[in-house]
This record gives C-alpha cells, sequence and structure tokens, in this order.
C-alpha cells in the first residue's frame, strides 16, 4: 500500500535585537556562564518584565515577508511548567492571540515549486542552558530571556526533503529580513518535527509523533527518514502510532520514545499580567511594510532579468544574501554581469567551500573582483594568471592590480615581443606547422602552448593565436 | 525628647528642618523606642541600626549643605516583601530565608530619593497571603491596642509598628485589603493607591493585577506625603501608568463642601458588626456636617467579589510562586532528582495557608476548570468595575466600612480560612476595580479596638480621598489617640 506523509514544523527562532526580550541585559552568544543576567532574566522575587519593542518589530517584519496578517491585538500569556533551566517556572510566551496570523513560503524540490502554509508566529522568551557533570549540573542563565519568535508551519510537507528545503527558505528570508543571524550552531535556530502517515486513500491526518528539540537541518531530514520509515513500518504490521514526544539519537540514527510523564503537560496558560497587550498601530505595521527588504525569490526573477545571467545561478547566489549582494556589487563595478557570475559560480565558491567559509567571511571585496575582471578584460591578465591573482586575494585581500605586479604577471601584448616568440615556436616545431599547413587546426593550439611557455604564462592566448594565424597564413 | 516617636512624618520634617533636632539624633531616638517596645509588639522582622545612622549622618550633612527634600532625614519602615538592596527579602516566608535582595524596589528608591532613611522589615502574612498576620513564618506580631488581639494583615508589621509608635510610618502593599484593614484594626491611616499609581517593581508579587504599594501613617497628611513620594509611571513596570501625579498636599481642605459622597447599601449588610455599623454612620454623619452632600449608591455585584477575588489572586498566585524553587536562591531541600528537590524545598517552605492558595489557584487554571473559575471571574472582575465606573459618575467617593469587625483574638479565625476570607469582603472589590481607597480612624469600639472609615475612590483621584479622610480626621479626635503599648518613656 502507498502512503501519504504529513509533517508540520515549529521553528524557534532567536532574534537579532541587542538586548534580551524583557530586561536590558546584552543578546549576546557566549559569555562566561552569567555573566549576561539581572534580577529580570534570573526571575528573582519582585523583578518585573518589559517588553522590548524591537523584537515585537522583527516579528512583525518575519510576518510581513511571508504574507502573514499582523494581529490588530496580541498579547502575552504565562506558559507553566518546572523546569531547572526556567527562571520563573513559566515562561512568558503567546497562546491565544499570537502577533503574526497566517502566510506561506515558497519551496522547491526536484524542480517542482509547492506553497507551505504557514500558521502563526508567536513571541515568546528562551530558556537557559543545563549543563551536566558527573556529579552536578550547572545551569547558565545568559541564554534565558533571549527573545525567540515561534514560527508554525501547516502540515503541509510530504517529505524529509521538502522539509529540508522549507528550513532553507525560511533561513533564506530571516537573514534577508535581517530577522535573526540563523547561526545553527549557535542555537538561533531549533525546530520540534511533527509528523504523520496514512494509507493513500484515508482523508483524515494519521496519529503524529512529536521530535524535539532539532538543532540541525541535516538532523531534521535523518531523523524525519526514519520516523517515516518506522510509522509505515509500523502501520504495515497492524501496529497503532501512539501520539507522543520524541528524541532523535544521532548516534544510533533512532528516534525514541520519550517518557510520557516527562512531556504529559497541562501548561495553564492564562494572561501575563505584567505586560500590556500589544496593539500595532496600523501606521507603524505600514511603515515596516514600506521598510522590507526584497524576498530571495523576487530577488532570483531580478538577477535573472536585469543581469542576463541564468536561472540556476540566480538561485545558487540569492540562497546567500551575503553572496548576492557580492555578486551584484561586482557585476554593477565590473561591468561585466557574466564575467562577475563565473567567478563568484566557481572560483569564489570553489574556495570558500574548501576552506568551510562563509560568504560573508570572505576577505576578497566586491571592489577587488571587479578589477580584477576589469584587468583581464583590459587584456591586462590572462585567466590562469587572474586566477592565480585570486587565489592570493581570496586568502590575504588587497588590490589585484598590486597582486599582479607584485607576481609579474602582467599580461605580454607587447607585439614585438609576442613576435618574437612566435617566430622562435614556428622555427623550433616545423613538424607542427606543416600539420597547420596540412589542415589539422589541433597544431595551432599546439604552437600557441609553445609561445605561452616562452612568455611563462603572460602572453595574450588570443593575441598569440592571431598572429600565429597569420604568420603562417591560416 | 522622650516624644519624639510619637509625631508624624510632617512634623518630624518641621522638626528637622528648623534644627532642632538632627537625623542622627532622631533615628538613634527611634530604635530605642523599637528596642523596647518591639520586645511586646513583635512589628519588625529586621532593623538594621548600622545603616539606618549612617543614612541619617548623610542626611544631616545634607541639610547642612542646604537640602530641604521634605522627607529627608526622616525615617520609614517598610514591610517585608519589598525589596531592599542588601537587606534579607523573605516575605515572611522560610523559603526566602538566606536571600540577600541585590537591588532596590522602585518606591524603596524613590524614597531614597527624598532623602528618606530606611530603618527596616516589618512582619507580614507569608507572602501577603492573609488578614491578621498569624501567617508569619517568623513571629506573631500583635495589635498594639490589645496585645491579645492580631494586627490584621496582611501587612500587620507596617500598621502594628504605626499604631506603637515603633515607625514614624510605613509601607505595605495591598491585594484584596492588606493595607486598609490592618490600618483599620491598629488604628492608622492606610492608603491604597489606584493600580498603576505606584510602580510593582521590586515588590514580590502575590497577584501581580491586584497588588500595590502604599502608605500606612498616623494622619491623612503623611499619606500624602509618602503617596506623593512614590507615585509616578516607571519603565520598570509596564502597569504604571504615565499619568500626571497631582499634588496631593494641596487637595487636602478642612470641609467638604461640594463634595458628593456616596453609601454603597451593599456594604452596610447583615454580618456587619453594630459597634462599626454604629460608628461608621457616625462619620457618615460627620462628613455631612463637613458639607459634603451624601447619596445612596448600588454597588450590585459585591456579593460576587470575594468568590472573584480568590480565584483571580490564587490563579496569578500559583504562577508568581512557582519561581521558589530552591534552583537559585533561598532555601533548598536536597532531593534525588530536580523534582523531588521541588517537592521537598516547596513542602518545607511554604506555610500552610500559602499551599493552599497555590493549589486553589493552580486548580482554577486547570484544562477543563479555566472557563467555569479564571475566565468566568474576570468577567465578573468586569461587572464589578462597571458598578464602580456608574457609581462614580454620581458622587466623588464611596463611604465604607473596613472591615465587618474591629480586631479578633489571636487564633480565633486561623481553624477556619473561609472565615477569614470573609473579613475582606468590603476591600477586595477595589482591587478588583484598580480604584484607590484609604482607611481612617473612626472610633472605638466597646472593647477599646479601633475602627477604621473606607473612603473609595475613582482611579486615579487619590486627591478626592486623601481630601475626605483629612477633613473628616481634623474634625476629629481618633487619630490622636495612643495604645499603651506605646513605649512611654
Amino acid at each position: 500500500m502507498d502512503y501519504k506523509v504529513s509533517i508540520g514544523l515549529e521553528v524557534h527562532v532567536q532574534l537579532r535585537t541587542k538586548s534580551k526580550i524583557f530586561c536590558g541585559c546584552p543578546n549576546d552568544f557566549g559569555g562566561e556562564p552569567n555573566t549576561h543576567v539581572c534580577p529580570v532574566c534570573l526571575g528573582y522575587p519582585g523583578s518585573l518584565p518589559v517588553i522590548n519593542e524591537e523584537a515585537i518589530r522583527l516579528t512583525v517584519m518575519a510576518g510581513l515577508m511571508i504574507g502573514s496578517r499582523i494581529s490588530e491585538y496580541s498579547k502575552f500569556d504565562r506558559k507553566n511548567y518546572f523546569y531547572p533551566d526556567m527562571p520563573k517556572n513559566y515562561q512568558i510566551s503567546q497562546y491565544d492571540k499570537p502577533l503574526c496570523v497566517g502566510g506561506s513560503v515558497e519551496i522547491e524540490v526536484e524542480g517542482r515549486k509547492k506553497t507551505i502554509g504557514i500558521t502563526r508566529i508567536h513571541l515568546e522568551e528562551d530558556v537557559g542552558k543545563n549543563t551536566h557533570f558527573e556529579n552536578s549540573s550547572g545551569i547558565d542563565f545568559n541564554r534565558a530571556g533571549t527573545p525567540l519568535m515561534e514560527i508554525v508551519s501547516e502540515p503541509d510537507m510530504t517529505s524529509a526533503d521538502e522539509a529540508m528545503a522549507f528550513l532553507l527558505v525560511l533561513k533564506q528570508i530571516l537573514l534577508y529580513g535581517g530577522i535573526s543571524d540563523c547561526n545553527l550552531e549557535q542555537g538561533n535556530m531549533r525546530c520540534d518535527v511533527n509528523c504523520s502517515v496514512r494509507p493513500e486513500t484515508q482523508v483524515e491526518l494519521g496519529v503524529k509523533t512529536e521530535i524535539k528539540n532539532m538543532n540541525t537541518f541535516k538532523g531534521v531530514h535523518k531523523a524525519l527518514s526514519y520516523e517515516i520509515r518506522r510509522q509505515i513500518a509500523e502501520v504495515e504490521k497492524g501496529g497503532r502510532i501512539v501520539q507522543e514526544t520524541r528524541r532523535w539519537d544521532p548516534d544510533a540514527g533512532v528516534t525514541l520514545g520519550m517518557r510520557s510523564k516527562e512531556y504529559a503537560h497541562d501548561y495553564r496558560y492564562f494572561p501575563e499580567p505584567d505586560l500590556m497587550p500589544v496593539v500595532p498601530a496600523r501606521e507603524q505595521v505600514e511603515q515596516w511594510r514600506r521598510q522590507l527588504p526584497e524576498l530571495p525569490v523576487h530577488r532570483r526573477e531580478r538577477l535573472v532579468k536585469d543581469y542576463g545571467i541564468p536561472d540556476y545561478d540566480a538561485g545558487v547566489l540569492v540562497a546567500d544574501k551575503a553572496l548576492a549582494d557580492f555578486y551584484e556589487s561586482t557585476a554593477k563595478l565590473s561591468g561585466n554581469a557574466k564575467a562577475a557570475s563565473n567567478w563568484v559560480m566557481t572560483d569564489m565558491l570553489r574556495c570558500l567551500s574548501e576552506k568551510g567559509l562563509e560568504p560573508a567571511q570572505c576577505k576578497v571585496t566586491a571592489e577587488a573582483l571587479a578589477s580584477l575582471i576589469k584587468l583581464v578584460d583590459g587584456k591586462m591578465l590572462n585567466m590562469p594568471s587572474a586566477r592565480e591573482v585570486f587565489a592570493t586575494l581570496f586568502e590575504r585581500g588587497g588590490d589585484p592590480a598590486a597582486i599582479m605586479k607584485e607576481k609579474g604577471l602582467v599580461q605580454v601584448s607587447d607585439t614585438g615581443a609576442l613576435e618574437e616568440m612566435a617566430d622562435k615556436a614556428i622555427a623550433d616545431n616545423p613538424k607542427s606547422v606543416a600539420d597547420f599547413k596540412a589542415g589539422k587546426a589541433a597544431a595551432l593550439q599546439f604552437l600557441v602552448g609553445q609561445v605561452m611557455r616562452l612568455s611563462k604564462g603572460k602572453a595574450n592566448p588570443q593575441m598569440v593565436g592571431e598572429m600565429l594565424r597569420k604568420k603562417l597564413g591560416g | 525628647m522622650s516624644t519624639l516617636h510619637k509625631l508624624t512624618v510632617h512634623e518630624v520634617s518641621d522638626l528637622l528642618a528648623r534644627g532642632e533636632c538632627s537625623s542622627e539624633e532622631f533615628v538613634h531616638h527611634l530604635i530605642n523606642m523599637i528596642t523596647v517596645t518591639d520586645l511586646q509588639v513583635q512589628a519588625y522582622l529586621d532593623v538594621d541600626s548600622a545603616r539606618a545612622m549612617t543614612d541619617a549622618q548623610a542626611a544631616d550633612k545634607a541639610r547642612a549643605a542646604g537640602d530641604k527634600r521634605p522627607l529627608l532625614g526622616v525615617p520609614i519602615a517598610v514591610k517585608a516583601v519589598l525589596n531592599v538592596a542588601g537587606w534579607p527579602c523573605n516575605c515572611g516566608s522560610k523559603i526566602l530565608q538566606g536571600y540577600l535582595s541585590p537591588y532596590d524596589a522602585t518606591a524603596i528608591a524613590r524614597l531614597r530619593q527624598q532623602g528618606a532613611v530606611i530603618v527596616g522589615q516589618t512582619n507580614m502574612d507569608e507572602f501577603a497571603m492573609g488578614s491578621s498576620t498569624e501567617n508569619s513564618a517568623y513571629q506573631v506580631t500583635k495589635n498594639p491596642w490589645n496585645i491579645k488581639c492580631v494586627p490584621g494583615g496582611s501587612s500587620g508589621g507596617s500598621a502594628a509598628a504605626v499604631a506603637s509608635h515603633e515607625a514614624i510610618a510605613a509601607l505595605g502593599t495591598d491585594t484584596g485589603g492588606s493595607i486598609r484593614q490592618p490600618a483599620s484594626f491598629c488604628g492608622c491611616v492606610g492608603l491604597k493607591p489606584s493600580y498603576g499609581r505606584v510602580s510593582r517593581y521590586g515588590l514580590v508579587a502575590y497577584a501581580s493585577s491586584l497588588d500595590q504599594i502604599g502608605p500606612i501613617t498616623k494622619d491623612v497628611r503623611d499619606a500624602a506625603l509618602l503617596l506623593q513620594a512614590i507615585a509616578g509611571v516607571d519603565p520598570m513596570d509596564s502597569s504604571s501608568v504615565d499619568k500626571l501625579v497631582p499634588d496631593y498636599l494641596s487637595a487636602l481642605t478642612p470641609d467638604l463642601k461640594g463634595m458628593k459622597l456616596g453609601l454603597p447599601k451593599e456594604y452596610f449588610i447583615e454580618g456587619l458588626d453594630p459597634e462599626i455599623d454604629r460608628a461608621v454612620k457616625a462619620a457618615v454623619d460627620q462628613c455631612r456636617q463637613l458639607g459634603a452632600e451624601i447619596v445612596e449608591v448600588s454597588l450590585p455585584h459585591t456579593q460576587y467579589a470575594i468568590a472573584t477575588y480568590y480565584v483571580i489572586a490564587t490563579a496569578e498566585a500559583s504562577a508568581n510562586l512557582a519561581r521558589f524553587d530552591g534552583v537559585r536562591y533561598g532555601a533548598r531541600v536536597e532531593g534525588e532528582d530536580p523534582i523531588d528537590m521541588y517537592g521537598k524545598t516547596r513542602a518545607a517552605g511554604f506555610g500552610t495557608e500559602v499551599k493552599r492558595r497555590i493549589i486553589l489557584g493552580t486548580y482554577v487554571l486547570s484544562s477543563g476548570y479555566y472557563d467555569a473559575y479564571y475566565l468566568r471571574a474576570q468577567k465578573v472582575r468586569t461587572l464589578i468595575r462597571n458598578d464602580f465606573v456608574k457609581a462614580f459618575e454620581k458622587v466623588d467617593a464611596i463611604l465604607t466600612p473596613v472591615a465587618p469587625t474591629a480586631a479578633y483574638r489571636i487564633g480565633e479565625k486561623t481553624a477556619d480560612p473561609l472565615q477569614m476570607y470573609l473579613g475582606d469582603i468590603f476591600t477586595v472589590t477595589a482591587n478588583l476595580a484598580g480604584i484607590c481607597g484609604i482607611s481612617v480612624p473612626c472610633g472605638f469600639t466597646s472593647s477599646k479596638l479601633p475602627v477604621g472609615l473606607q473612603v473609595l475612590g475613582p482611579a486615579f483621584k487619590e486627591e478626592n480621598i486623601l481630601r475626605v479622610a483629612h477633613a473628616y480626621e481634623q474634625a476629629t479626635e481618633w487619630h490622636k489617640m495612643v495604645p499603651d503599648t506605646c513605649c512611654n518613656v
């Protein structure tokens, strides 16, 4: 029998604000444990939360980018449960009046486009972090009070690939909006994965399981692939799927049911009396809407149209905002969009992946790459030499012209010098000359190569080719 | 020098301003009085003589340099639910034993900005849950008028300290009557400001949507002075309201001409002690003689107030008190795992009444019961608020008793919590409605226990109730009476 799979994600995103959501402590990753704390984020007796307006703005911006309706009336609620990393033993979250409602995200898997619905986006506070030692545990509250946005999707995804694509697109959008740094290593994006299967003929969704606290996209993919197989196998052998919370064990490569006691919660939500309802003014929301950055999907279309590059290249470029920004600057500064895309798509991406760097960390500036392109276009450098210059640029940055001179790579376009070398190549290789005259075009390439060797790679290969052709009467 | 401690804040302020006494001398004298009187009354949990003396010396220096702030060098006591940097803030609970506060509550910081000297912390019902101060985990405070009686609560320590002249004035907190009722039981003035008038930052929350900080004083002028110092919006408290704070002293007048005062029939009911009824009615007559027009008003939803209050207050409390878990501060009882530690810590750290309210609050928020209790209570709360809105369309203030009885004997009601809850009937409505109220002495029972008159005013109209209470007080002698327990050296 064939099965339908339904996957929904709850994605927790740490917002890029200067300070925490309810106090003035810095919203910075790291730091010695318990150094970014105050009575408010430690939940000391008598302290009170005050909302960080920037967290509201970023959440609304995220909502606007995915087409959510921004609530005219939104409020905070207390979610009650005991856990050592939670300073107040309740989390300030949003229950029935989230900031953003609805919306959608476009994904593409194997060339097929699909729209994934967004249920809601709400704002809440992050908790601290427990560390377990041999005989004791420690809690670091630096993270407690980090603004956390939860994006809840509809169960619209039908495969691990789609879930992965959704996460990648979402990350792109959030980076474009400056909503979050989306640094997975620092836990900026974590998600809970809901998954169910049902026979193809069944209309209503199957019983779902929830895999909690996934912090890598690859992990989500692997866990989902496993969980889908597990659920189908369970149903195939006549078993029943239990609604439960599961945990991904990356070492064993399996999901495991958690003791239901741990998650059998009645959160006893009720409105947070310490915070006023959030009532975003229409004009304010409209002003934010006008400040929205271009969405990746729109930018991709524009790059194809404005720069005449293939849709595939545009897709690769927009996947990373820093990379697309870099490309556009290079294309504009060099006046050669095609060359810019070739450089970025091949040399730059290869170097980055070899070194395991992000585009934003690249030492080559758009100005530098543009002047490198101009040097090639101006016949000052041939491509092999240009690649050599690029390698140096990538390593330590700097000015391509200076590097070119320093390495003595200036292309020889001086006709006198080239002619001397061409004559020598003709004289030294009578067989190739004869072959060429007999109609073997490849022989000319050999002769060009000889001249390039004589010039130590600095000759302009096009000029050499033309010169030889003329001399040999081709 | 011997009667210095019987002075009011404004009298002390004048005395210091005239240079007849230094703050250092004054505070020294007061601490001596506390040492003697508190053996009997047990109003204070903690007196920081060293710090008070240092602060008094600093005030004297400032005065010598020309500083003329009205509270400069005046000693004030504060309820142990308010955070004072470097001091304990045990809230009358064992679970906060050993906790030292890292910060000043906004109200404390504002008193300090006005030059006041914070002397010590007063006893209270554990986490402000109670009406007699018998729920303190540390000591039983006595009513200065009869040491066999309770001082009221939960700010019983503050009221007893002021009544026995162990404090010139004090801060208390009021969630359902915890300033007004002890003030009434002890024969002091107690003001609960409108919700949002005074910052709650640094007040350890019992019920966040009901809690307010306010003064307990020897006369109404002092209440106005202290309110002036602590009122106003605070960026650290989102529920504080950005409304101009008027000059309260200028609102005080000798008569009540042009004022319309309401008498709600729902507050003069069966169960109201006849002696209280008589004293309050006499006070109403006095107000009429002072020029006020008295009209009857109706607050029809009053009968639901107690039930509404105990649902909302306990629901909020169940979350507010969740943080006392032994993980970060206060007492801890070790356990097998965190859950076990929570259970043991909270079982040992909380008293019976606190546990009762946490359980009740947890219950009313539970899935399946939320709509029937919490949601319903919120709706009734709106009706109660609307009752007052309607009434205040007709009158400037409302006159009622503070409590159905005068102070009762220690131990008399501890066995029957429901009886104790019903004693809050006339005070909880102001908290539910967010309005302001003041208790002012209006007589004594035949057993020489004080009786209080409650004046309720519209939200952010503290000037109305201060004016009524002040004119009435000045036309009577009740506030000048001194209990025998007061040290008369």
